[in-house]
Parts: C-alpha cells; structure tokens; sequence
C-alpha cells in the first residue's frame, strides 16, 4: 500500500497520520529573536516543519504614489536543505506564491504603521525586508512562515541612523505595530476538513483554503490552493474554521 | 491596494467609467484569433485585452517532467511591455509567475488530464493592454483556447473580478479601482457545475462581506459564461 | 438516430443516461450524460457519443493510419502517426517471413522515412500503441506526399461509403490512401489539383452542398 492510499484511508475513517484531530495544530514552537544580525527575526515549528524569518531594516525612496510611506519586500527561500524536492536556484513558483501570499496578509491587514516608517517625505524611508527560509519542510509551510514573518515583526527593532549611516545595534524604537494577523489553511480530503496538513497529506488534499484573519475578525486574504474545486458552502464552512483556529494561534504570541 | 478612500471612486452611485457598481465593462469574445495555435482566443474587458493560445497535447519533454498516468498542463501568463501607462519590462516577473500557477490551477480541475498520459497541454496567455482583472480575463481567454483546441473539459472556465470601493461592493475592476480598492477579489468557477476553481482575495473584510461578494461573482459568472458558449458556436456556424 | 447540426460544448448536458452507451467524447455523472469535447452530438437509442471538431489524433483500435518510419529499433519500428504517441511496429506485424535479427539487418524492411498505409492494432491505457501490417490493404507506400489535414474532418472526406474521396480520385486520377489520424498520402501527376480539394473540404467541411462544389472544382 502507497502512503498516499494510507493516508487517505486513514482520514476516511476520521484519523490522521500522528493521531491528531481533524481541528488540532502540531505542537507550535515560537523561538524568537534568534538572529543577532537581524532587526527582527523568529524561528517558528509547527511539528517537524521548521522556517526562519528574519527581518532587515534598510533605507530607500519611496514609491513615487506613497511618499509618506514605507517600503515592505517579502521574499522566499525554499532552501534545498529542507527537502529533497527543493532545488538550487531562484524562487521557484511555490516559493514566490508563498512570499507573496505572507506579503497580502502583512500589507491587507495593516500590520505596519508605514507612515510611521517615513523620515523625510519623499527623499527617504526605511524599507523593511521580510526573508523567509525554509529550514524543514514536512507540510503547511504557508502558516508557519506567515507566523513567523509575523513574530520577528513583532520584535523588530528600528535602528538609529546618523545622516545617512545606519548605526547597526543601537536601537531608537519598535517597529510600530498595529495590528496581528494569523493565517490559517484549511484543507478538504473527500468531504472532511482539516488544518495543519502533514507533508504526506498535502500529496492528498483535494482543494486548500488558505485564510488570514486579523484580531477584530476581519478577513484580509485569502488564497485558493491546489487544483482541486470547491463549492461555495465549502468556502463558507473553511474560511469559518479558520476563523476560529486563528484565535488559538494568536494566544501564543 | 492600499485602500485609499479618499480617491473618489463612486460619485453619486456611478462609477468613474459611468458604470453602476454591479455593472460589467463591454465584452468582446472571439475565438480562432492565432491560427498557429490548436485553440485560440481573444477576450477584451473593457480595456483589458487579453489573447490565449493552447497546444496540445503533445510530447512532453524532458521525460522526467512525463506523468506516467495523467497529462499536465503547463501555463504562462506573461504581460507585454506596452501593455500598461509605464512600460513593464519584458520577462517574467514574481507576479506573472505567481499568476501563472493561479490562472493553471484555475483550469486544471476542468480537465480530463487522465486521457493523456505523458503529454502536455500549454497554455499562452498575453496582455495586451492592461486596465484591472487582468488575471481573469486571461482565465476566460484560456478556457476558449481549450474548449476550441478540442481538448476534453467538463465545462468551460468562467472568471471575474469583485471588489470594494468607497464601503460599495463592485463587479469587473478596472485598473485605477485595482489600485485603491478596499479590497478585490479573483474568482472563478466551472459554472455549470457550481465549483469554484479559484479564489484569491486581499483587503478587509468581514465574513458576510465576502459571502456576498462571493454571491455577486457567482451571478456575474453565469452571464460570462453565456457570452463564452455563444463566441464559440458563432465561430462554428 | 438523431443527429443534430448545432455543436455542442464541453460541459453541456447532452441527455439522460437511461441505459444508453456513454460513448467517446462524453462523460456522464450520476444519471446525467454530458459533452466533453466541441462538437456534434448523436443522441440514439444505444448510444450518446459527440463527433469532435477539433483535437489532436487519439490512436484507437481499428483506425487504418498513415505513418511515417522514425527509427529502427532491434525487432521492429518506431512510427510517427500524427499524435502524441508515437507507435510501435513489432517485427512480426511488419513483415510475414520469419525474419532472424541476429543475421539481417530489418531496415531493409522499412527504413527511417518510409511511409506506411497500415492499422492501429492495440492502444494500452497508458497510451502506448502498437500498430501492425497484417490487414488487406496494409501496404509501404513509395513516392507521393504526405500533406496534414485536421484528423477530425478526416471522414468528411472520406464521404460516405467513401463517395468524396473516390470523387477525388476519379476526378484526379491520383493514388490517394486518407489516414484517419490526419495524414493523407498523394500521388499522382495531378496532386495539386488534389491537395487543393482536400484543404478545401477540411476549411468547408460543414457547408451543405460541398460535394457539388468539389466536383465542380475538379471539372
């Protein structure tokens, strides 16, 4: 028997691979401020599935329509060292999807005061960098990066600058952050739902469902995945699930 | 989209195009446009205009890309230069290659890909003139291409653009709406068969809010789809 | 049997299934029969099936095609028949006497290039096809052209009971063998005035009267 028919039959008879509930995330770890170099950074762990955001302030212009405002660059890396699937090379279509992805959730829901980000209109801002990286793939890596991305926001420290120099490890101030977005991917398999697929399962999931929700309930994206179809009592029932799980999420950070 | 609602969308219940908000711009459909090509379309939205090309199928190689029981299907959504006000460079970009997935797996699920195992279906799509719903003009184009290509389908692929401009729910973007709406939203189905085959959403809003706007794109499909099946039996007269 | 002129597209509700034969170019789900492809349905008593307009060449048991040799492989060929899936051409079903390959030196058989009148004689579900010689009327085709036409207007010129094509070659005094996977092979001092009728029924396929017309472009 392939792992794919395991893994299906397992689910029609409403389990799953490592006994969890249909509703229930593997174990999170948040650890952050883990790179010293970075303004901001977080390794998160849903299980085995590992990622590393760090976040890099730098200066720039500003966008010729946002004078007063800030720059946001989300970038992924699907690292091969986390899968034998990843190959060498620039982002690939799953990589930049995802970082694109993480980037509308961020941006949609205001996380950022970005006015807040601007020191002389129009000449300069700082431009917060986003990188994402893959350490271990083993399933859901759209949830884990976005909470990660999320987290070492939360911890970014904007540094001093004299003129035109950065002064690298002195800090004037937070990033200021407003708001906190969680998303959450709600997989169908046949006509059960599920959250936080495994690797194995994602082989099998039919359609996917990938929802960001900010605190006050408010949606701020969403992203089908996966070549399946779904109806729209289904997008219903799934962007309700995610909904409801965000909140458990966002009780850990 | 930054959500801007200070620029002034909706003056007095009208649209700056004079459209209503749940109004669709002009279409144009007609299929059989690159006679190189199995299948070909062209799909204009207002001033959208997008042209899709399918071949297939065919060989696939390199052999190790082959499914041994299914065909794939490959897609490029690619925006010309001259295309928008300020000239895009040519290539791909993140965009066009995130686009590229969304508009493929927006189709994938109308295909009998069982029937070819080993062979590809590609699928061009080119925009030519861009002015907002540029991914699923290209969507309504490629599904043409498919069904005129002789390619086995269940249904055609219908999509729209939905959105949110000054608190009022509307229909088909355009590109200064794209830009300072509260929040817009790709859809696309196969509508006789009621399933939804792509969703992509970003901005603020609440859960009834994209029940309904879910609801209006839906409506909105049923008409588009009814212009697909006539662009094809005009050609077939 | 009903044969309706107006076309249909995929994803079009055809009939009730009812019993009937689900045939090619059709799909059903639950009781309900649906199109899976453009083009012209036939609703009958048996059977509900949909004449494609357009497609590639799907190899299928029984198709007589025209293919060209591509390669010479150990005990047989490997043969271009206008599709996705190139077929094979097993020693014994190319040649009648038994033929030692440790001594002989098959090319001299059939050799890269040749053309080959012959039939399709098992499509696996993989695709993989397997076409053989041993029919009347499988024959090496020498000289002539090979021209491409669309496989799905193929029978259009054919014609019924063969009428079209035995019109054409009346008329031309041309050789001429229609594959059903869209090669047509020619020969003859007149193909041109062939190949212009051909290409013609392929474009007006759909227009009534075109055996007049083509009767009347020959003279």
């Amino acid at each position: 028997m392939n792992m794919d028919e395991y893994v299906l039959e397992m689910i029609e008879n409403g389990k799953r691979m490592d006994g969890r509930k249909f509703e229930e995330f593997r174990k999170i770890e948040i650890v952050p401020n883990v790179i010293k170099n970075a303004e901001g950074s977080a390794l998160v762990k849903f299980g085995e599935t590992q990622v590393i955001v760090g976040v890099k302030l730098e200066l720039g212009e500003p966008f010729e329509d946002t004078p007063n405002e800030g720059i946001l660059v989300v970038n992924a890396e699907f690292s091969p060292l986390a899968s034998p699937d990843f190959e060498a090379g620039p982002p690939g279509e799953d990589a930049i999807e995802l970082a694109r992805v993480v980037d509308r959730g961020i941006r949609s829901s205001r996380t950022i005061k970005m006015e807040e980000l601007c020191i002389e209109p129009g000449k300069k801002v700082w431009c917060v960098y986003v990188d994402i990286h893959i350490i271990n793939h083993k399933g859901n890596l759209l949830d884990v990066s976005a909470l990660a991305s999320l987290v070492a926001l939360l911890n970014t420290k904007i540094p001093k600058i004299e003129g035109e120099k950065i002064l690298r490890g002195e800090f004037e101030k937070n990033l200021p952050i407003q708001f906190k977005p969680i998303n959450v991917s709600v997989c169908k398999i046949k006509d059960k739902f599920l959250i936080d697929p495994l690797l194995e399962e994602e082989e099998v999931i039919e359609a996917r469902l990938s929802v960001c929700v900010r605190e006050d309930g408010k949606i701020c994206a969403i992203q089908k995945q996966d070549s399946g179809t779904l109806t729209l009592e289904e997008i219903e029932k799934m962007i309700k699930i995610a909904v409801e799980k965000s909140k458990e999420i966002r009780e850990l950070i | 989209m930054t959500g801007k609602s200070d620029v002034k969308l909706l003056v007095d219940g009208k649209r700056l195009d004079g459209r209503a908000p749940l109004e669709l711009r002009p279409i144009e459909m007609k299929v059989d446009v690159v006679s190189r090509a199995d299948g070909s379309a062209m799909v204009k939205f207002g001033n959208t205009i997008a042209i899709a090309t399918a071949y297939g199928p065919r060989p696939l190689y390199p052999k190790h890309l082959q499914e041994n029981r299914s065909g794939i299907l490959r897609c490029r959504y690619n925006m010309a230069p001259f295309s928008t006000t300020d000239r895009k460079s040519p290539g791909p970009d993140r965009r066009s290659i995130e686009l590229s997935k969304v508009i493929r797996l927006a189709l994938e699920p109308a295909i009998f890909l069982e029937e070819f195992p080993k062979a590809t279906i590609d699928v061009f799509v080119e925009i030519v003139q861009a002015d907002g719903s540029t991914r699923v003009t290209a969507i309504n184009a490629a599904s043409l291409a498919l069904a005129t290509a002789g390619v086995p389908m269940r249904d055609l692929v219908t999509a729209c653009s939905v959105g949110k401009i000054n608190n009022t729910l509307i229909l088909d973007l355009t590109g200064i709406e794209d830009n300072n709406s509260e929040c817009d939203m790709a859809f696309a189905m196969m509508p006789g068969k009621e399933k939804v085959t792509l969703l992509q959403m970003d901005g603020l809003l609440t859960e009834e809010e994209i029940k309904n706007l879910i609801k209006i794109a839906k409506d909105a499909c049923l008409k588009i789809y009814e212009m697909q099946k006539k662009a094809i039996k005009e050609k077939f007269k | 049997m009903n044969e309706k002129r107006e076309i249909v597209l995929p994803g079009e509700f055809l009939c009730e299934k009812r019993g009937k034969k689900v045939g090619p170019g059709t799909y059903f789900e639950g009781e309900k029969v649906f199109a899976k492809v453009l083009g012209i349905p036939k609703i009958g008593e048996n059977e509900v099936s949909v004449i494609p307009l357009a497609g590639v060449y799907i190899p299928k048991v029984g198709d007589r095609v025209i293919g060209k040799i591509v390669s010479v492989e150990i005990s047989g060929w490997m043969v271009d028949i206008n599709s996705p899936y190139t077929a094979f051409l097993p020693l014994a079903e190319g040649v009648r006497e038994f033929v030692d390959i440790y001594k002989i030196d098959i090319s001299r058989y059939f050799d890269i290039d040749d053309v080959i009148f012959c039939v399709v004689s098992k499509v696996t579900k993989d695709k993989i096809v397997q076409v053989s010689m041993k029919s009347i009327g499988s024959r090496k085709l020498h000289g002539g052209v090979i021209i491409k036409i669309n496989p799905n207007k193929v029978p259009r010129i054919i014609g019924r009971g063969g009428s079209m094509i035995n019109l054409i070659k009346r008329k031309t005094g041309c050789e001429i063998y229609p594959g059903r996977n869209g090669y047509i092979w020619i020969k003859g001092e007149n193909k041109s005035k062939a190949i212009e009728a051909l290409l013609t029924i392929e474009k007006e396929s759909h227009v009534i009267g075109l055996t007049e017309k083509i009767d009347k472009m020959l003279g």
